[in-house]
C-alpha cells in the first residue's frame, strides 16, 4: 500500500491533502492514510471519500515536531513495505518526507505533477523553478517519497467509497525525536484573513510607489473583506513586511479572484498566483507582461482606479441599485 | 492597444529617448500619420535609455555634439524634466590638468559657460571628493540631469496631441519591405503598416532591423558597467533627485552622481566587452531586461579601489551598499560618431542610432529638419551614415574600432591621434616604395596616406629653424619637423604626392552637363578639357560638398573630392541624379590612381618624361588631358592645392608604381621630394587660404561668409541658388579671415602652437561673438613655413574681418596675440598666384 | 560560537526559461548568477549571529569554480572563510549534495571547531528538494528546524519561528542544529565597497569533488506551455470603476 499523510485542521482534511489523494489513486496501489494528531481519526474516515482504503491514526503531542512525526512514518512504511509515501506539496509535507527520505535512506522527489510506476522504478514529472520549469526524472528504490505540486491535480472524490479501517498507534517517541519540541503557538491578530486562504487579494507591486501608496489598496482590500499581498520588489524595498509576499519564496494564493496592480509579471511573482481563479490587472502600461496572463485588465493610475472601485462598492452598498 | 494602422507617412521604430524625440519632432515639423512601433512595453521597452544614467555634460570638443546637446538640454528644459546640478570634471594628474585647460578652450569656443577650479574649490562644490586625490577640476554649471523616460512619454503625448502619432507597443518587426530599392512598409507581430519612410531608431537592435531591408547600420552593442550604492548618509535629506555636482573621475574614466540617496558610479574603464548584434537576449529571457545584462564583478574591481581612493567618505562606510550593479547595453560605433541619414542602400529608410540621452532631442530636431526638407540647421555631416565606405561596415572594423575607441570616452585624445586597429585596408599601389622612403602613414577614409617621409630628415639641416620646431609638447604629438621641411623642398624645387584617397567618380551620358550645372555653383558649361573648382550648396544654401570636376568629353565628367566626405558625396550626387537615366554615375575611385606633381620644377620633370607640349602656353592652369608618359596614358589635370605649379596625373591603378617610378626617376635632377599629406592637406593650402570641407565649409556656412562668392552667379539654375542669391544680397554677419600668431612665447618661455579650435578673444579677452551669437574659433591650424608664421584660419564678425586687427587666441589656458593677415580670398603666400598659374 | 552557511549558486532567469538543447540545463547565456533568495538571508542571519554572540562564520557551497562569485558575495556581507566543494559534474541530487557537504564537515570537524549552528536555505530556488538540510542534520545526528522566519540563540539551544496558518510556531531545539531558514528572517544587507574589496583578497578554500551517483535522474528538463490569455479590457482610468465592480458582483465578491 501506498501511504498518503493526510493533513487536517482538527479532522477537517485540508484541500491540498484531497489533491494529493486525487493524485495518489492515479498510482495503481491501495492507499493507506496517515494522519497525525487530535481529530485525526475523523479526518482519516472523511478522506475515505478520495480513495483510502485504509488509515492509520498516529497519536502524538502538541509539543511533537514534524521530525518526530517522520520517525512514525518511516516505520509504517517499514512495516507496511510501502513502496511510496505522498504527501501535498506544503510546507510540513516537505519537511515530514525530507525527515523520512533522511532516516530511511530514500529518494524524496519534491513537487510531482504525475508519477508512473516503471517496474522498480517511478518515472515522474515534477516542477521546479516554482513552476516555471518542469523536470521529467526517474528514480529507482524500494522506497520512494513524493509531494505534489499544489494546485497541479483537482481535487476529485470517488462516487462509491467504502468506509476506511482506521487504525490507531502510539509510537515510542525516542529522545532524540524530541530535541526539536514545538513551545507554542502564537496566534496571529484575529479577524484577518490569511493570504492563503483569502477569496480575494489585491496585489501591489513597485508600482504602487512607496510603502504610504498601499493605503488606496488596504482601503479596497478592507472594503470587499480580502488581503493584501505584494510582490517581492515591495519587501525588497521595504515597503511592507515579508509575510504578504506573493510569490516563489512568498505565499501561494488561491483566491477567486486576485486584482494585481501596479505588478510587471516577473515569473518569481507569478508562480505565487497561478492558483488565482481569476486575474484582474490594473496597470498603466496595457503591454506589461501580467497582461498576457491577465483576464480582465484595467488601463490607469492605479491611485487613480483602486479608491474609484472603493467608492463604486460603497456607493452601491448605500444607494439603492440603479436603473438598468 | 490601439488598432494597427494600415498605413503610415513614417513609421519610427524603436520607443526609447531617440524615436520619442524622432517622433515628436517630426509631429512638430508637420508629419502626419507616425506610428511609433517597439516590441517592449511603454514607458521602459527595455532599451538603453531604460538604464542610462541620465546625466549630461555640456562640453565636448566636438562643436557639432556640443551644438547638439546644448540644443537638447533646451528641449528638455522646455519639458520639465531637467534638473541643473552642476559638473565637474576633475583631474588627477598634470597631464588631465592640460586635457581640462583645452575643455576650457572649447567650452569658450562653444559659448558653454565653464571654469576651471583648485582641487580646494572642487571639494567645497563636492563635499565628499578628497582634495588630496585630485589636481583641480573643469565645472560646468549648465550639466545636469534628466528624468529621459519621463520626456519620452512627454513627448509621445504632445505627439499624439498633436493628432500625428499613433504608438504600437508590444508589436516586434518580423520585416521591412523593399522595392526597387524603395522603402515600402514594415511588417509587425501585431500587423503590418505601409509607409514610405522610416526610421531605425533602436540603438543596440538597429543593425538586425536594417539587415532586414539590406542596409548597414554599423554599430556594436557594448557594456558600460555602473553600480548604485546607498543609502548614502549625506544624501539622506536631499529633496529630489541631486544637491551635488556630477563628478566625472577622468583619468579612471569613472563617473559618480547622486541619485537620491544613491551615489551612481559608472564606468569606461574595463576592458571593452561587445557583443554581436544578433546576440541581444529576448525581453522575456532577460532577467532585467535587454539592455541589463549580468553585472561582471571582476571587471569591476579595479574600479571599486579607484572610486574608493576618490570618494572615501562615501565608500568606506560599511552600511553603504552596493544596491544595483549591471553590465548595461549601449551603443558604440568605429568612429564614435552618432548615425544618422537615410540610408545609402534604401530610399525612405532612415537610421537615428548609436545617440545618448545627452543629445536625443538635438539630433532628433535635426534628423526631422533632415528628413523634412533636407536642411538641419545644426551640420551633422560627422555623423552622417553615408560616412562609411563598404569595408568599413564590416563587423570586424566595427568591433575592432569600437573595442579601441571604447576606452577613449573619457581619453585625452590628439586631434591627430591614429587608430591601432584594422590598418593597412586600403593601400596605394606605390605603398612599398614610400614604405622604403620610411612614409609614416596616417589614415584617410581607410587609405594608408604617408603624412610624412622619413627619408626627408635629411632635408632638416638644410632648413634649420625654418621647419619652425616644436617645443610644446601637445602639438608635437603626431607630427614631426620634416613635414614643413616637405614642404619648403616643394616650394623650392618639386614634390611629388601620394593622392590615393581621393574619391572619384564619373558622370557620363548625355543629360550629364545638365545635371551637374544644377547641382554646383560654378557653371559646368565649359569647353572639354577645363577643371572646375566648385562647391556644391543644399537647398538651404548651406556647403554641402567642395569638388573639382573636369570635363573630360562633351558627355563625361570627373568628380573628385577628398576621401573623408566621399562616401557622402557619392549619395548626395547619387540620389539627384536624373530620373530618366540620362546622365550616370561611375564611382572609379578604386579604378584610378592619383600622383601629384607640384612645384617650380615640376614642368621640367614632366617634361622630360612626356613629348607631349606642357608649357604655360600649351597646358594652362585648370586645364586636363591625356598626355603619355613612356608606355602610359595619363590624364594630367593642371590645378593646385598648395599654390604650386604642377599636375594632378591620374593612371589605371595599376599602372600607378610605372607611374611613380618614373616620375621618381625624372625628378632625381631636378632636386624632387617625396612629400606628404602633412603639407598638401595642411601646410601649404593654410598659405594660401584654402578652404577645408569640414573645418571651414559646411552646411553651416556659406559661401559669402567664408569667402568664395563669385562676383557673378551663373543663370543656369542649381541647388541652392535661391538662398545664395538670398546669401549675396545680406549683411554680412561674420567673414573667414586668416590669423597670424604673432608671439608664441608661453608664460614657461617655450613656443607653442595651435591645433585648431581654440576661441579667438579680443584684445581684454573677451569671446568674440557676430550678431547671431556665434563665437570665433580656429577652424584650422598649422605652420606657414614659406611665410614664416603659425597660421590660422577663423570666421570672425566684419567689423574685425579687417587686415591688421589684433586679437587673441586661448590655448591651454594662456592667450596669444595674433593678427588678421588675410581677408577675403586673396591668400598671404604668393597672392597673385603666379606661380600657380605661371 | 562557530556558525557554517551552505548556499548554491542559480541562475537568475527572466520571465521565460530557456533549455539548452540537449533538455538537461537552463540555458544561462544571457543570465547572471545569484544564490537563493533564502539563502542570501541565511547568510545574513549568520553574520548576524555572530555580531550578536561573537565567534566565527564559514560559508560553503558544491558547485563549479564560478561559484566563487556567491562565495565572495558572502564574503563582502562578513562572513569569514569560505570553501569551494568544486565540481563540474552534473548528477548532484539532493542526496548526493548531502553526502558531500556532511563529509566536507566531518573534515572541518575533525581540523578544528566544530560548527554550533548551521544554516540553509529552506530550498533552493532552482531544484526546490526542501531537503538537503534535514539529510545533513540526520547525518550529523544533529536536531533540524526548517522554514524558520524568527532565530534566536542563546546559551546551548536555539528558539525557531515559523509561520502557519493563523500564526506561528516556536520550536526550540539544543545547539548544535541544523535550521533551514525562509526569506523574511531579514532583509539582507548590500554588500559595502569596502567588504567587497576585502571579500576578494581572500582565499578560497577548494576541495574537489568526485563525480556523483544520482538516484533521482533527470531524464529531461522543459518548460511548461505559457498559459496566455487575452485580457478583456474593462476600461481605462476611474471610469473604469463601475465595470470592475460590476465584475466583482458576476464573481459573487461583492453581494447583488
Amino acid at each position: 500500500m501506498i501511504l498518503v499523510l493526510i493533513e487536517h485542521d482538527t479532522g477537517v482534511v485540508e484541500s491540498t491533502s484531497l489533491q494529493a489523494l486525487t493524485f495518489a489513486r492515479g498510482l495503481g496501489e491501495p492507499l493507506r492514510g496517515v494522519a497525525f494528531g487530535d481529530g485525526g481519526a475523523r479526518a482519516l474516515e472523511a478522506a475515505g471519500a478520495y480513495g483510502i482504503e485504509a488509515g492509520t491514526h498516529i497519536r502524538a503531542q502538541e509539543s511533537h515536531a514534524p521530525g518526530a512525526w517522520a520517525h512514525a512514518i518511516a516505520d509504517l512504511a517499514a512495516s507496511t513495505s510501502s513502496p511510496a509515501v505522498v504527501a501535498a506539496g506544503t510546507d510540513r509535507g516537505h519537511e515530514i518526507l525530507a525527515h523520512v527520505g533522511a532516516r530511511a535512506s530514500a529518494p524524496f522527489v519534491a513537487n510531482c505533477i504525475a508519477a508512473e510506476r516503471d517496474g522498480d522504478a517511478w518515472n515522474l514529472a515534477r516542477q521546479r523553478w516554482g513552476g516555471s520549469l518542469l523536470e521529467d526524472a526517474r528514480v529507482r528504490g524500494p522506497l520512494t517519497l513524493l509531494t505534489v505540486a499544489l494546485h497541479a491535480v483537482a481535487a476529485d472524490a470517488v462516487p462509491d467509497a467504502a468506509a476506511v479501517a482506521v487504525d490507531e498507534i502510539e509510537p515510542p517517541f525516542s529522545e532524540d525525536d524530541q530535541r526539536v519540541r514545538k513551545t507554542a503557538f502564537e496566534a496571529t491578530s484575529t479577524g484577518a484573513v490569511s493570504l492563503g486562504d483569502a477569496r480575494l487579494v489585491v496585489g501591489g507591486g513597485r508600482g504602487v510607489g512607496g510603502a504610504e501608496g498601499f493605503v488606496d489598496l488596504d482601503a479596497l482590500a478592507t472594503t470587499l473583506g480580502g488581503t493584501v499581498g505584494v510582490s517581492r520588489a515591495v519587501t525588497s524595498a521595504g515597503w511592507r513586511p515579508h509575510a504578504e509576499q506573493i510569490g516563489q519564496t512568498g505565499e501561494r494564493i488561491a483566491p477567486d479572484l486576485y486584482i494585481a496592480c501596479g505588478i510587471s509579471g516577473a515569473s518569481q511573482h507569478m508562480v505565487g498566483c497561478r492558483g488565482a481563479k481569476k486575474l484582474l490587472v490594473i496597470n498603466t502600461d496595457a503591454d506589461a507582461p501580467i497582461l498576457a496572463r491577465a483576464d480582465y485588465a484595467v488601463v490607469g493610475d492605479l491611485h487613480q482606479v483602486v479608491p474609484a472601485i472603493t467608492t463604486e462598492v460603497a456607493r452601491r452598498r448605500t444607494d439603492d441599485p440603479p436603473e438598468r | 492597444m490601439a488598432p494597427t494602422p494600415s498605413d503610415a507617412q513614417v513609421v519610427v521604430i524603436g520607443a526609447g529617448i531617440v524615436g520619442n524625440s524622432l517622433a515628436y519632432q517630426l509631429a512638430l515639423h508637420g508629419w502626419k500619420d507616425i506610428v511609433l512601433v517597439d516590441k517592449g512595453s511603454l514607458p521602459n521597452p527595455g532599451g538603453s535609455t531604460g538604464h542610462a544614467s541620465n546625466f549630461i555634460f555640456l562640453v565636448d570638443h566636438s562643436k557639432e555634439m556640443t551644438d547638439l546637446t546644448s540644443d537638447s538640454v533646451r528641449q528638455y528644459e522646455e519639458l520639465g524634466v531637467f534638473t541643473r546640478s552642476g559638473g565637474i570634471e576633475v583631474a588627477r594628474t598634470p597631464e588631465r590638468m592640460e586635457e581640462l585647460k583645452r575643455r576650457m578652450a572649447s567650452s569658450i569656443s562653444w559659448g558653454i559657460d565653464s571654469q576651471l577650479l583648485s582641487s580646494a574649490e572642487v571639494t567645497e562644490m563636492v563635499p565628499y571628493v578628497d582634495p588630496g586625490v585630485i589636481l583641480g577640476g573643469f565645472s560646468t554649471p549648465g550639466v545636469g540631469v534628466v528624468d529621459s523616460l519621463r520626456a519620452g512619454t512627454l513627448m509621445r503625448e504632445k505627439a499624439t496631441e498633436l493628432g500625428a502619432l499613433t504608438v504600437m507597443a508590444g508589436a516586434e518587426i518580423t520585416g521591412l519591405d523593399v522595392v526597387d530599392g524603395h522603402m515600402r512598409g514594415v511588417r509587425t507581430t501585431e500587423g503590418d503598416v505601409t509607409a514610405e519612410t522610416v526610421v531605425i531608431a533602436c540603438g543596440i537592435w538597429s543593425p538586425a532591423i536594417a539587415a532586414m531591408a539590406g542596409a548597414s547600420i554599423p554599430l556594436t552593442p557594448a557594456v558600460h558597467q555602473m553600480i548604485s550604492v546607498g543609502p548614502v548618509p549625506l544624501f539622506a535629506d536631499t529633496i529630489g533627485e541631486i544637491a551635488y555636482p556630477i563628478v566625472r573621475d577622468m583619468d579612471t574614466n569613472m563617473y559618480e552622481r547622486q541619485h537620491g540617496g544613491d551615489l551612481e558610479i559608472g564606468s569606461y574603464a574595463h576592458r571593452p566587452i561587445l557583443m554581436e548584434p544578433d546576440a541581444i537576449p529576448s525581453i522575456e529571457e532577460s532577467a532585467l531586461s535587454p539592455t541589463e545584462l549580468p553585472f561582471t564583478q571582476d571587471d569591476f574591481d579595479p574600479q571599486m579601489e579607484q572610486a574608493l581612493e576618490l570618494i572615501p567618505s562615501v565608500l568606506e562606510d560599511e552600511r553603504v551598499g552596493i544596491r544595483y550593479a549591471i553590465n548595461g547595453l549601449l551603443s558604440l560605433t568605429p568612429d564614435g560618431m552618432p548615425i544618422l541619414g537615410e540610408t545609402p542602400e534604401v530610399e525612405g529608410l532612415w537610421s537615428a542610432a548609436a545617440i545618448w540621452i545627452k543629445e536625443a532631442p538635438g539630433i532628433a530636431r535635426a534628423v526631422a529638419e533632415w528628413m523634412t526638407d533636407g536642411t538641419p540647421e545644426i551640420d551633422v555631416h560627422g555623423a552622417d551614415i553615408a560616412r562609411f565606405y563598404d569595408h568599413q561596415k564590416t563587423s570586424f572594423h566595427v568591433t575592432s574600432r569600437s573595442a579601441e575607441g571604447f576606452n577613449k570616452t573619457y581619453g585625452i585624445v590628439h586631434p591627430l591621434e591614429q587608430w591601432s586597429s584594422n590598418r593597412n585596408v586600403r593601400l596605394s599601389p606605390c605603398h612599398e616604395r614610400e614604405q622604403a622612403l620610411g612614409a609614416v602613414c596616417y589614415e584617410a577614409a581607410g587609405w594608408e596616406r604617408p603624412y610624412w617621409y622619413g627619408v626627408n630628415e635629411a632635408l632638416l639641416g638644410d632648413y634649420g629653424d625654418a621647419v619652425m620646431p616644436r617645443e610644446g609638447e601637445w602639438e608635437s604629438r603626431w607630427w614631426s619637423p620634416v613635414v614643413n621641411a616637405e614642404h619648403l623642398a616643394l616650394r623650392d624645387r618639386v614634390g611629388m604626392v601620394d593622392l590615393s584617397a581621393f574619391a572619384i567618380f564619373d558622370v557620363t551620358g548625355p543629360g550629364a552637363l545638365a545635371y551637374l550645372d544644377g547641382m554646383v555653383v560654378s557653371s559646368m558649361d565649359v569647353a572639354v578639357g577645363r577643371v572646375v573648382y566648385t562647391p556644391a550648396l543644399n537647398e538651404a544654401g548651406g556647403i554641402k560638398a567642395d569638388i573639382t570636376i573636369m570635363r573630360l568629353d562633351e558627355e563625361r565628367f570627373r568628380i573628385v573630392t577628398g576621401g573623408g566626405s566621399g562616401m557622402a558625396d557619392r549619395k548626395w550626387f547619387s540620389d539627384h541624379l536624373p530620373a530618366d537615366g540620362s546622365a550616370q554615375l561611375f564611382d572609379a575611385t578604386s579604378a584610378l590612381w592619383t600622383l601629384g606633381l607640384w612645384g617650380p620644377n615640376a614642368r621640367d620633370v614632366l617634361g622630360s618624361i612626356t613629348g607631349d607640349e606642357v608649357s604655360n602656353d600649351a597646358f594652362r592652369f585648370a586645364a586636363c588631358r591625356t598626355i603619355e608618359m613612356g608606355p602610359l596614358r595619363v590624364l594630367a589635370s593642371r590645378i593646385s592645392y598648395l599654390g604650386e605649379l604642377g599636375w594632378e596625373l591620374y593612371v589605371p591603378i595599376e599602372q600607378g608604381v610605372r607611374l611613380w617610378d618614373q616620375v621618381w626617376d625624372a625628378g632625381q635632377a631636378h632636386g624632387i621630394v617625396p612629400v606628404g599629406i602633412g603639407t598638401y592637406a595642411g601646410t601649404a593650402r593654410l598659405e594660401k587660404s584654402y578652404r577645408a570641407h569640414g573645418s571651414e565649409l559646411d552646411l553651416e556656412h556659406d559661401l559669402v561668409e567664408a569667402g568664395m562668392a563669385r562676383p557673378h552667379v551663373k543663370d543656369a539654375d542649381f541647388i541652392g541658388r535661391d538662398a545664395y542669391l538670398r546669401q549675396r544680397e545680406a549683411e554680412p554677419t561674420r567673414a573667414l579671415c586668416t590669423l597670424t600668431l604673432d608671439d608664441a612665447t608661453s608664460s614657461r618661455g617655450i613656443e607653442r602652437y595651435m591645433m585648431g579650435g581654440e576661441p579667438v578673444l579680443d584684445p581684454e579677452g573677451a569671446p568674440l561673438t557676430d550678431s547671431h551669437g556665434r563665437r570665433s574659433y580656429v577652424t584650422s591650424a598649422g605652420s606657414g613655413p614659406s611665410v614664416g608664421a603659425h597660421l590660422m584660419m577663423s570666421y570672425l564678425p566684419p567689423e574685425l574681418a579687417v587686415l591688421g586687427t589684433r586679437l587673441q587666441v586661448e590655448y591651454f589656458g594662456e592667450r596669444y596675440p595674433v593678427t588678421v593677415a588675410v581677408t577675403g580670398a586673396t591668400p598671404l603666400f604668393d597672392p597673385d598666384d603666379a606661380r600657380m598659374k605661371g | 560560537m562557530n556558525v557554517l552557511v551552505c548556499v548554491k549558486r542559480v541562475p537568475a532567469p527572466g520571465s521565460r526559461i530557456v533549455v539548452t538543447d540537449d533538455a538537461l540545463d537552463i540555458d544561462t547565456t544571457h543570465l547572471g548568477f545569484t544564490m537563493s533568495p533564502h539563502e542570501e538571508c541565511a547568510v545574513e542571519e549568520a553574520v548576524r549571529q555572530i555580531e550578536a554572540h561573537g565567534g566565527s562564520s564559514v560559508v560553503l557551497t558544491l558547485g563549479p569554480e564560478a561559484a566563487v562569485e556567491q562565495l565572495q558575495h558572502a564574503l563582502a556581507i562578513g562572513i569569514d572563510r569560505a570553501i569551494l566543494l568544486e565540481t563540474d559534474a552534473t548528477g548532484w541530487d539532493a542526496i548526493a549534495t548531502a553526502d558531500a557537504i556532511v563529509e566536507a564537515l566531518r573534515t572541518e570537524a575533525a581540523n578544528s571547531t566544530p560548527f554550533h549552528l548551521l544554516l540553509f536555505g529552506n530550498e533552493a530556488a532552482d531544484s526546490g528538494d526542501y531537503q538537503v538540510a534535514v539529510r545533513v542534520a540526520h547525518a550529523l545526528g544533529m536536531p533540524c528546524v526548517s522554514g524558520v522566519k524568527s532565530l534566536e540563540v542563546g546559551d546551548g539551544t536555539l528558539v525557531a519561528r515559523r509561520d502557519v496558518r493563523g500564526g506561528a510556531e516556536v520550536f526550540t531545539a539544543p545547539l548544535p542544529a541544523v535550521v533551514a531558514v525562509k526569506e523574511g528572517i531579514n532583509l539582507p544587507r548590500f554588500p559595502s565597497v569596502p567588504g567587497r574589496l576585502k571579500a576578494r583578497k581572500k582565499e578560497i578554500e577548494r576541495r574537489p569533488q568526485a563525480a556523483p551517483t544520482p538516484r533521482v535522474e533527470t531524464i529531461r528538463l522543459r518548460v511548461p506551455p505559457e498559459q496566455r490569455s487575452e485580457a478583456e479590457i474593462l476600461g481605462r482610468g476611474p471610469d473604469a470603476a463601475p465595470a470592475v465592480v460590476d465584475l466583482l458582483e458576476q464573481l459573487g465578491i461583492v453581494e447583488r
